[in-house]
């Protein structure tokens, strides 16, 4: 079996509303699809360095995370990062600094992947709570429809869970 | 005139700590210690089921996943006095153990490293005379001459880019940076390794956890593991030996590499031996349960009154009254209504934001205390809560980084110099020291016991009718974490986390005596008010896990910190 060659991780924390819409999106793409084995997708939560080792033998990478910014809530900004680190010390993301201590120790021990992408969502409400506001919860949606684009894109099969049910029902 | 210093990270989601200092004559004669913001994330696990608090638990905070979730079950084990079988204790000690070391090196490294370390005046070293340095201090075959420069290399390739990342915002050059270029290449080149063996000590924890950064195996009542020797999909031989190569290969990097260089650090900056004692009522539990009640332990736990190590009390099981009725939480001179002094089990969180009072209210953490005293927690105080049960193996460690830093810096250094800033780093390496061989027992018990053919990994929890209490407490990686739950009818009433920085960041108590950060770094000198690099030394000393910890990341790092002159 390869090693996967993409990335998909999404950061946050869940118990602070829509702080964790990074992982609401891996858990949701986990939850309705298959994905080959050229992909790996992980819930980093808040952590930082813990994620280093998941960067090994990456090319490409998408990041998913809560962001900063005075747009209205649950719009979502997509950029590429030719320089994460320089990016992320702007202190757009709220937990960046686990995040971007991690980029940059990838960045000087040359273990970047080649093409990083960042969803970035701008929260509603950080208010201590499980669920996303309604906003943010159609952001989420629409951030997955560009992921599996993306993945397309770079050639990935995906299964959609519900279709492999159904073909095992007949 | 009095000058005061604001620091004030504003950064991390996971809780914000600001430190005000009063600094007169270049020497610090007040501190303030506040946590600032309230989170009250445990009232989202009222009326949950006791069964998951852990998964919630465990992403309280990014930095200390594990941990929330272990203290969890055991507060909920202790409520149903719910035994765990041997195979579940030894997986579990093998990931506190794994998880322990792995926050150490990294703490050391990567989050207070750089407080000792100029990394630019690296870039001025010899290679050759740092490798022969090396070779005097470490059998450590990475200490290379061509090794050495190929960092320095590297290192100036930052700096000349002017792009430092995660280096960009030390206190280069400051007047207070008291290393040879020589060590700091030799430190810097180790910082590199330290993120090879992070990552090595990490995956431990991410086989046995089935995950990480959090971990999916615990269960109350085990773990969800199953062990099958025969199984690729369960927990095999094959996995089993993996981990032991892991094991090994951690401790020569523990033995030759960390311990090492905290002995150097120590011997080259002797006068931090001197400074950041603060609180030296020591407070720690008792780790690495041996039996399936908790009752018998392989590390000792205890308190250790004003320093004086032959009064040590030790705690002994889960269910010691000692610890669970000694603890109370102050609200006195936190933003919380009235001034009361309760048990976590009696505790309210009214809040009462009244803005920072010097002398009233002042940190969203309560203050805790430990038969009503202030009490520091962390690596330093289980090392000498060991040391005083006569622990073969921490006394060993201690005598070693002792005698070297000893050694280095010419002088018959003892136990003494511990209580200090420099001693909090030194107790770190220690207890590292101790945990790796923690680990590799954990292993042998492990294979041996299902040599034994005991596959037993889970005790199915029973909940009664009525309202049952518990505590869970575990030794983490900055101290004692406690965990609190009232369950009535099978579901969470009432859930209390008092976490290892609320003893040490917390504010004055109800006597108004003040909280080990805040004692620790009253008396520390401060040569240049502006860039107060030994307020950091002081407080990232203690592992702190709040914003202050990582403010070394922050480019404009001038921007978080305020000097102003009173009057």
């Amino acid at each position: 079996m390869a090693e996967p060659a993409i990335l998909i991780l999404g950061v946050g924390n869940i118990l602070l509303g829509d702080e964790g819409v990074g992982v609401r999106v891996v858990e949701q793409l986990l939850q309705h699809y298959h994905f080959s084995d050229q992909v790996e997708l992980v819930d980093g939560g808040t952590a930082g360095l813990e994620l280093l080792a998941c960067l090994d033998g990456k090319k490409e990478m998408i990041i998913i995370d809560a962001m900063a910014g005075h747009e209205p809530a649950g719009t979502v900004k997509k950029m590429i990062l030719a320089d994460p680190p320089a990016f992320f010390q702007n202190r757009i993301s709220p937990h960046q600094l686990g995040l971007s201590e991690m980029l940059s120790c990838a960045a000087m021990t040359d273990s970047l992947p080649e093409h990083i992408t960042l969803y970035g969502i701008i929260p509603h409400s950080l208010e201590t709570g499980l669920t996303l506001s309604s906003p943010v919860t159609g952001a989420m949606q629409e951030v997955m429809a560009k992921i599996i684009a993306d993945l397309s894109n770079l050639g990935v099969s995906m299964t959609p869970k519900e279709v492999q049910i159904a073909l095992k029902a007949t | 005139m009095a000058r005061r210093i604001v620091v004030d990270p504003v950064t991390r989601i996971e809780g914000h700590l600001r430190i005000e200092c009063e600094v007169d004559k270049g020497q610090i004669s007040k501190a303030w210690s506040s946590g600032t913001m309230w989170r009250g994330i445990e009232l989202i696990l009222k009326d949950k089921d006791p069964r998951e608090a852990w998964i919630f638990t465990q992403r309280i905070c990014g930095v200390c996943t594990t941990v929330h979730a272990i203290a969890s079950v055991r507060a909920v084990e202790n409520a149903l006095k719910l035994e765990v079988p041997m195979n579940a204790q030894h997986i579990r000690n093998m990931i506190i153990a794994a998880h322990g070391i792995f926050d150490h090196i990294v703490h050391f490294y990567h989050l207070s490293a750089l407080d000792w370390v100029d990394i630019v005046s690296a870039t001025k070293a010899n290679p050759k005379a740092a490798a022969d340095l090396a070779a005097k201090l470490s059998p450590w075959p990475d200490n290379s001459a061509h090794g050495l420069k190929e960092v320095q290399d590297r290192l100036k390739k930052f700096v000349a880019s002017g792009q430092l990342g995660v280096f960009a915002s030390g206190y280069w050059g400051h007047p207070a940076m008291k290393l040879s270029p020589e060590v700091n290449l030799l430190a810097t080149s180790h910082y590199f390794q330290a993120l090879d063996y992070q990552r090595k000590i990490n995956q431990v924890v991410a086989i046995l956890g089935s995950k990480t950064p959090h971990i999916q195996n615990l269960a109350v009542g085990g773990v969800s593991n199953p062990i099958n020797p025969d199984s690729q999909s369960t927990l095999t031989v094959e996995r089993l030996y993996y981990i032991k190569t892991l094991i090994d290969e951690i401790g020569d990097f523990i033995n030759q590499v960390y311990q090492v260089d905290v002995a150097a650090i120590a011997a080259f900056y002797a006068d931090w031996t001197g400074y950041g004692a603060g609180v030296t009522n020591y407070l720690s539990v008792p780790e690495f349960p041996q039996d399936t009640k908790g009752e018998s332990f392989a590390l000792a736990g205890g308190y250790i009154p004003d320093r004086d190590i032959s009064a040590f009390t030790p705690i002994s099981s889960f269910n010691d009254d000692f610890f669970n009725q000694g603890v109370k939480e102050s609200v006195k001179h936190a933003y919380y209504k009235g001034d009361s002094n309760l048990h976590p089990w009696q505790g309210v969180t009214e809040p009462n934001f009244t803005g920072f009072q010097d002398d009233g209210k002042y940190s969203w953490v309560k203050a805790p205390t430990f038969q009503d005293k202030p009490a520091q927690v962390g690596p330093l105080a289980n090392v000498l809560a060991m040391y005083a049960a006569g622990h073969e193996a921490t006394i060993r460690h201690a005598n070693k980084i002792l005698s070297q830093a000893g050694a280095l810096a010419g002088s018959k250094l003892g136990l003494e110099l511990l209580h200090s800033t420099i001693g909090r780093h030194a107790g770190r390496t220690i207890r590292t020291g101790v945990l790796h061989e923690v680990l590799a027992e954990e292993w042998q018990s492990l294979m041996a016991n299902i040599g034994r053919g005991d596959y037993a990994t889970f005790n199915e929890p029973v909940f009664p009718k009525g309202e049952i209490q518990g505590v869970g407490f575990h030794e983490a990686p900055r101290g004692i974490l406690s965990h609190w739950v009232v369950i009535d009818k099978g579901k969470i009433k009432n859930y209390q986390c008092v976490v290892p920085s609320t003893w040490n960041a917390g504010p004055r108590n109800d006597k108004d005596e003040m909280g080990p950060y805040e004692a620790s770094l009253v008396g520390n000198p401060v040569a240049d008010a502006d860039n107060p690099l030994e307020v950091l030394r002081t407080v990232h000393s203690f592992d702190p896990c709040l914003a202050c910890a990582i403010h070394l990341f922050d480019p404009k790092h001038n921007s978080l910190v305020k000097v102003r002159t009173n009057g």
